[in-house]
C-alpha cells in the first residue's frame, strides 16, 4: 500500500504524531515504534537515510529535534518519499510559520488534517502545497 | 446543572498537554486521573463536553499508546453533530479507535451514506472520504459503492482525487465494486491518485491493467509531474515483463528521462525500472550504469551511494560488466562509515560469485574480516555471506576444495568468529561428501586442535568438535596420530561443554583404534625390523616399555590417585611428537606410551558426572584393558605377532570403524518399505485402555537412573529393578501378543531396510553420476577459468538437497484473484467487438448494472426469491448485534433499529444484486482464458 505509517518523533523518542495506514494493535504499535525509532536516533548525519526493518524500509528525515518517519513498502521509491517528508515540513511550516515540536502537540488534530489531505489509504494523493492548506485554512475561518 | 458544571470545569487538551509537560516525572498519575474524568466526560449530552473529551482521547492514544478501543461508540454519537468541529474531531477519533473488523463499524453506515451525499458540503464529505478509506469493511464497502461511484465523478476536483484513492480501499474490500466503479477511476487517470491507486493495484497482479497501457503511455510521455511520472514507471516495470512490445515502446521515454530530468528520484525509478524489466536495451543500461557511477561517486551524499549500490546489485547478475566497472566504488563501501551501506555492498559482491571469482573474493572478504574490523556484527555478517555463498546447492561454485577447507580453518582464528554452528555443519558435511579433500581436511582439523588458545574461546568450541570428529574419523590421512591424541587429550579441553568432550573422547576412541591396527598390519607385514636399524631408538623404546609396564602392573589402583596426573600430560610427551613419518611412529614402545597417555588422561573422566563422558570413557578405558590383558605386551614384538589371540582382536577392532559414514538423504525414510503386514495407519487408541495399568509401573522403572558415583553400593537393587521390569514387560508381551512384531521375524526384517547413506543405492548413484555428467558436459563459460585440478565428487544424495533455496510457487490469494478478475472483466468486455454468448451476457448486464443500479432483472427472480430468505437471516442476525451494542442507550438502539430495517430492504436489494452478480461473476471467469488471447486490446498502440 505504499505508505505504510508516518511518524513524528522527537529527539527523545517521544512520539509526537502517528499515522497509520494498516490497522495495527497498540501492542504491536508500541513493539514498532519502539524498535525503529531506537534504530533510526542512533544513527549519524553522515549515514543514509533509509533503515530496512522486518518486510518494510523505513525512510526518515531530521529537522531540528524532529524526526520524521515514514514506513514504506520495499518497491517504493525513497527519495521520492524523502521528497514527500519535505513537502510535509514545509506546509507545516508555511501553516504554522517556523513550525516546532510544540506546534504540531498542540494542533495535533490539525497535523493529522494536514497529512490526510496528502495522504490517502497510503497513496499520495496532493502534492500542491496551496491545495493542501486551502480546507484548513477555510475551516479556520469558519471556527 | 451537573452537565453545565461538567462543561465549565473541564480540562481542555491544552490543559492536558500543559500539565503533561510540566510534570513529567507524574505522568502516568496525570493521564490515568484525566482517563477517569474522560470517561465520566464522554457520556455528557452536551456535544461540547464530550468533544474535548475524545479530542484528549485521541491526544492520549496517538501519543501515549492509551487503548481508546472503548470509546468508538462515543465518536459513533458524535458523528450526526451538525457542527463541523465537532464532526471532524468524532471522525478522528473514531479512524483511531476503530478496529476494521468492529461490528460498530455498521452503525455509521447510514451517517457516512448522508455524509457523502453530492448535497454535503465538500469539507463534510472528505471527511467520510478519509475515514473510509482507513476503515472501511467489506460490509461497509458494499453498501457505500455507489456513494463513491457517484463522487468519483464530482465536479469538485479535490473530493474527485479523494474519492479515488477511497475507491482502492473499496476494491480491494469488495472486489464486485469494480464492476460499478472501475470505469469512472478510468476516467481519473491523470490526476495522481488514481495513479497511486492503479499502481496499487497492479502490484499484486499487472496482467489486467495492460489494456490500459496507451494511457500510461500518454502520461509517461507527456506528464510534467514528477510523483505521477515515478508510479507510471513502476506501472510499467511490472507490465513490461508481460508483453515484451511494451518494453521496446517505453525504453525510448525512460531514456530520455533518464537523460533529461534533473529530479534524482525520477532518475533513480527509471533506473530501477530499466534494472527490472528492460534489462534487454544495452542503451537503457549503459545509461543506467553511467547514472549509478554518479550516485556511488557522490561523496557527501550517503543516499546516494546506497541507492547506487542497490540499483547496481539489481542490474547485477545479469550484466556483470556493470559491478566490474564499479569495482573500486563498491569495495571502497565495505568500509563505508554507514553499516546499511557496508551490508548493501556485501550483497552486491556476493550476487557477483562466480567459480572463476570466488576463490579471489572469498579470500579478499575473508582477510577483510580479520584484519580492520571494528564491528564483530559485520565482520560475522561477512562470514556467514561468505558460507552460505559457498556451501550454496552442495558447494557449487567451489572448484578447490582444498582451498576452501584452509579458508574455513582460517575463518575460525577469526577472534570475531561467531558462525560456529555453520562452520562445524560445513566441515562434517565436506568430510562426508568429498572423499578427496579428507587428507587436507585432517590437516586443518590438526592445526585447529593442537593451538591451545583456541580453547579459550567459546565461539568456536562447535568448530572444534568438528575438528575432532574429522579427526577421528578420518585418523588414517592423519600425518601423525599421536600428535593428534596429545592434541585431543590436552589439558585445557576442560574448558569444552560436556557435547563437545564427548566427541574429544570418540575422537580418541577411533584414532586408538586406527593407531593399534595399523601397528599390527606393520608387525604382521614384517616391517617392524625397521626400527632396529636405529640402535638409539631401540634403546629408548626399552625402557619405555620398561616404564609402562610398571604403570600396567599399577592396574586399577591407578584409577583412584591419577586425578593430579591429568595436568602432567601436556609436558611430557614432547618427544613423541618428533617423529613424522607414519611407519616409524608405531613402535613398540610409542604405541605403549600412547596407551598409557590415555589411560591417565580418561581414567578421571570415568568418574565424571555426566553420563556422555562418562560412558565413552569407560569405553575407551575397556578397550585399554583389554589389550592389557595380553601378556605378550610385556615381551617383545616378535611375541607379540606370534601370538594367534592379538591378531584376531586387532582384525575385529578395525572392523569396529570400517564402515564408512555419509551424508543423510532427507527422504531416506520414505524408501524404507512397510514389512508384510505392518499396519501403520491402524486405529490404536483401544491400546490405551489395554496399556494403562501397566504404564505406571513400567515408567518408574525406566526412569530409575543412577549416577555412577553411587554404582557400586546399589548395584544389587538396580538389577533387581531392572530383572523386575523386564519380567513386566515379557508378560505383557504374553498378553498381549498380537500388538507386537513378531520376535524371530525381527532381525531378518532389519537386513532389508537399506542404509540410509548407501552409495550402492541407484538413486544416490545415479545422483552423483549426473552431476558428473553435468560438469563435464558444461562448457566453461568465458568468465570461468579453467580450474587448476579437476573438481573432486561431491556426493549429492537427491534433487532434495539443490531444490532447497528454489523459490516456492507464487500464490495469489483469492482475494486479489477476485479483484483482477472483475478488472479484466470491465477493461476487457466492454472493448470487445465479437464476445461469444456468454461474454455478450455479461457485458449486457454490466451495461444494465451501470446505467440502473438498483434494478434487478426479472430473470433472475428464482435467485432473487432463494438470496432473499437468505438476507432475512442475515438481518435477523445483525438487528440482534445491534441490540447487545446498544444496552446502554436503549433509545439510541430502537431507533437504529428501525433505520436498519430500512436499511435492511434497500440491502435486500443489493444483496441479491450481489448475488445475481456474484454468479455472473463466475460464469465471467470461467469465460475468461478463451477471451484473453482473443482480445489484443493493446495491439493499435504497440505497432
Amino acid at each position: 500500500m505504499g505508505i505504510r505509517f508516518v511518524l513524528l518523533v522527537n529527539k527523545q523518542g517521544q512520539t509526537r504524531l502517528a499515522q497509520y495506514y494498516e490497522y495495527l494493535t497498540l501492542d504491536e504499535r508500541r513493539a514498532l515504534e519502539g524498535e525503529i525509532v531506537r534504530k533510526c536516533l542512533a544513527r549519524t548525519e553522515h549515514q543514509c537515510s533509509f533503515v530496512e526493518h522486518r518486510n518494510y524500509k523505513v525512510v526518515y528525515r531530521r529537522y531540528a529535534s524532529l524526526f520524521f518517519l515514514v514506513g514504506v513498502d520495499n518497491d517504493e521509491n525513497e527519495l521520492a518519499i524523502l521528497e514527500f517528508i519535505h513537502l510535509l515540513v514545509e506546509t507545516m511550516d508555511r501553516h504554522f510559520g517556523n513550525v516546532c515540536e510544540l506546534d504540531i502537540m498542540f494542533h495535533l488534530e490539525k497535523a493529522h488534517f494536514m497529512l490526510e489531505e496528502m495522504v490517502m489509504n497510503g497513496c499520495i494523493v496532493e502534492t500542491n502545497k496551496q491545495n493542501i492548506l486551502t480546507p484548513i485554512q477555510l475551516m479556520d475561518k469558519t471556527s | 446543572m451537573a452537565a453545565l458544571v461538567d462543561t465549565l470545569l473541564q480540562r481542555s487538551l491544552d490543559d492536558l498537554i500543559k500539565s503533561l509537560r510540566s510534570q513529567p516525572t507524574l505522568e502516568s498519575s496525570i493521564i490515568s486521573r484525566s482517563i477517569s474524568e474522560i470517561r465520566r466526560e464522554i457520556r455528557s449530552t452536551n456535544p461540547l463536553t464530550k468533544s474535548t473529551a475524545l479530542q484528549k482521547l485521541s491526544y492520549l492514544s496517538s501519543l501515549h499508546f492509551l487503548d481508546i478501543s472503548w470509546s468508538s461508540f462515543h465518536s459513533l454519537e458524535l458523528l450526526p453533530s451538525p457542527s463541523f468541529t465537532f464532526k471532524r474531531l468524532a471522525y478522528l477519533s473514531a479512524s483511531l479507535s476503530f478496529h476494521p473488523s468492529s461490528d460498530l463499524l455498521l452503525l455509521a453506515t447510514n451517517q457516512l451514506r448522508k455524509d457523502l451525499s453530492p448535497s454535503s458540503p465538500s469539507p463534510v464529505i472528505s471527511l467520510a472520504l478519509d475515514f473510509l478509506s482507513l476503515t472501511a469493511s467489506p460490509d461497509l464497502a458494499r453498501d457505500l459503492t455507489p456513494e463513491i461511484h457517484s463522487l468519483l465523478s464530482s465536479p469538485n476536483p479535490s473530493i474527485r482525487t479523494k474519492a479515488t484513492a477511497t475507491a482502492l480501499r473499496i476494491f480491494t474490500r469488495y472486489p464486485d465494486s469494480v464492476r460499478v466503479a472501475f470505469k469512472r477511476l478510468v476516467d481519473n487517470i491523470d490526476s495522481s491518485a488514481a495513479i497511486g491507486v492503479f499502481c496499487e493495484l497492479s502490484a499484486s497482479d499487472p496482467k489486467p491493467y495492460l489494456p490500459l497501457a496507451p494511457d500510461f503511455y500518454r502520461l509517461l510521455v507527456g506528464s510534467k509531474n514528477n510523483w505521477i511520472l515515478i508510479k507510471v514507471l513502476k506501472i510499467f516495470a511490472r507490465l513490461a515483463p508481460l508483453e515484451p512490445r511494451l518494453a521496446r515502446r517505453i525504453v525510448d521515454p525512460v531514456c530520455e528521462h533518464l537523460r533529461r530530468s534533473n529530479a534524482k528520484s525520477l532518475v533513480l525509478e527509471c533506473a530501477r525500472t530499466v534494472a527490472l524489466s528492460l534489462a534487454d536495451y544495452d542503451e537503457a543500461v549503459r545509461l543506467v550504469v553511467e547514472k549509478v557511477g554518479e550516485f556511488l561517486a557522490s561523496e557527501d551524499d550517503a543516499n546516494l551511494r546506497y541507492l547506487g549500490l542497490h540499483v547496481l546489485s539489481m542490474l547485477g547478475p545479469r550484466h556483470s560488466w556493470a559491478v566490474e566497472m564499479n569495482k573500486e566504488l563498491v569495495i571502497k563501501s565495505l568500509c563505508d562509515p554507514d553499516a546499511n551501506i557496508r551490508r548493501e555492498a556485501l550483497l552486491l559482491i556476493m550476487e557477483m560469485l562466480f567459480e572463476s571469482n570466488v576463490v579471489d573474493i572469498s579470500i579478499l572478504l575473508v582477510s577483510f574480516a580479520s584484519k580492520s574490523m571494528p564491528n564483530p556484527e559485520f565482520c560475522n555478517d561477512i562470514l556467514e555471506a561468505v558460507l552460505s555463498a559457498c556451501g550454496r546447492n552442495v558447494y557449487e561454485l567451489v572448484m578447490d576444495f582444498d582451498w576452501y577447507v584452509g579458508l574455513l580453518g582460517q575463518m575460525s582464528r577469526n577472534p570475531h568468529c561467531a558462525k560456529g554452528d555453520e562452520i562445524e555443519r560445513q566441515l562434517v558435511d565436506i568430510g562426508l561428501r568429498v572423499k578427496d579433500v579428507r587428507p587436507e581436511l585432517v590437516c586443518i582439523a590438526r592445526d585447529l586442535l593442537i593451538d591451545p588458545t583456541l580453547l579459550g574461546n567459546s565461539s568456536i568450541h562447535r568448530i572444534l568438535s568438528a575438528a575432532a570428529w574429522v579427526s577421528g574419523e578420518y585418523a588414517e590421512f592423519s600425518r601423525n596420530p599421536l600428535e593428534l591424541l596429545e592434541a585431543l587429550l590436552q589439558p585445557r579441553t576442560n574448558l569444552l561443554p560436556t557435547s563437545v568432550s564427548a566427541v574429544y573422547i570418540q575422537a580418541v576412541f577411533k584414532v586408538l583404534t586406527f593407531c593399534f591396527c595399523s601397528y599390527f598390519e606393520r608387525l604382521e607385514s614384517g616391517h617392524m625390523l625397521s626400527s632396529l636399524g636405529n640402535p638409539i631408538a631401540g634403546t629408548g623404546c626399552q625402557e619405555e616399555s620398561d616404564a609402562s609396564t610398571v604403570v600396567f602392573g599399577k592396574g586399577d589402583n591407578a584409577a583412584v590417585g591419577n586425578l593430579n596426573n591429568t595436568g602432567a600430560i601436556g609436558c611430557k610427551p614432547d618427544s613423541l611428537s618428533g617423529s613424522v613419518n607414519l611407519d616409524e611412529q608405531f613402535t613398540h614402545a610409542s604405541v605403549l606410551r600412547m596407551l598409557n597417555l590415555i589411560e591417565t588422561a580418561m581414567v578421571p573422566l570415568s568418574n565424571w558426572g555426566v553420563v556422555e563422558i562418562q560412558d565413552r570413557a569407560l569405553s575407551v578405558l575397556c578397550l585399554i584393558h583389554m589389550l592389557q590383558r595380553f601378556q605378550v605386551w610385556n615381551r617383545d614384538e616378535e611375541g607379540l605377532r606370534k601370538d594367534g589371540r592379538v591378531s584376531e582382536f586387532a582384525n575385529l577392532m578395525a572392523g569396529v570403524f570400517n564402515q564408512e559414514l555419509g551424508p543423510v538423504s532427507a527422504n531416506s525414510q520414505k524408501r524404507v518399505s512397510v514389512p508384510d503386514g505392518l499396519i501403520l495407519k491402524e486405529n490404536l487408541a483401544d491400546l490405551t485402555a489395554v496399556i494403562g495399568e501397566e504404564v505406571n509401573v513400567s515408567v518408574s522403572a525406566s526412569t530409575s537412573f543412577f549416577h555412577r558415583k553411587h554404582h557400586n553400593g546399589e548395584t544389587g537393587e538396580e538389577t533387581k529393578i531392572l530383572t523386575e521390569s523386564t519380567s513386566l514387560l515379557s508378560e505383557h508381551r504374553k498378553r498381549h501378543e498380537l500388538y507386537y512384531l513378531p520376535a524371530g521375524k525381527d532381525e531378518a526384517q532389519s537386513n532389508d531396510y537399506p542404509p540410509a547413506n548407501d552409495p550402492q543405492l541407484p538413486v544416490s548413484q545415479c545422483g552423483a553420476s549426473e552431476d558428473l555428467v553435468e560438469l563435464d558436459d558444461q562448457p566453461l563459460l568465458s568468465r570461468h577459468r579453467k580450474p587448476t585440478k579437476p573438481r573432486p565428487v561431491v556426493v549429492k544424495l537427491d534433487d532434495v538437497d539443490v531444490r532447497e533455496n528454489s523459490a516456492p510457487e507464487s500464490t495469489v490469494d483469492l482475494k486479489d484473484d477476485l479483484l483482477s478478475g472483475a478488472v479484466c472483466d470491465v477493461l476487457l468486455g466492454n472493448e470487445d467487438n465479437k464476445p461469444t454468448k456468454t461474454q455478450k451476457k455479461s457485458a449486457k448486464s454490466q451495461r444494465r448494472k451501470k446505467d440502473r443500479p438498483t434494478y434487478v432483472e426479472p430473470a433472475s427472480a428464482s435467485q432473487l426469491r432463494e438470496s432473499g430468505n437468505l438476507v432475512h437471516v442475515e438481518l435477523g442476525s445483525s438487528s440482534s448485534k445491534i441490540s447487545r451494542h446498544g444496552h446502554s442507550k436503549e433509545k439510541q438502539s430502537s431507533s437504529q433499529g428501525i433505520e436498519d430495517n430500512e436499511d435492511g430492504s434497500q440491502k435486500n436489494l443489493t444483496n441479491s444484486q450481489h448475488h445475481y452478480r456474484k454468479h455472473k461473476h463466475r460464469q465471467d471467469r470461467d469465460a475468461l482464458p478463451n477471451l484473453l488471447p482473443q482480445t489484443p486490446v493493446i495491439q493499435d498502440f504497440l505497432l
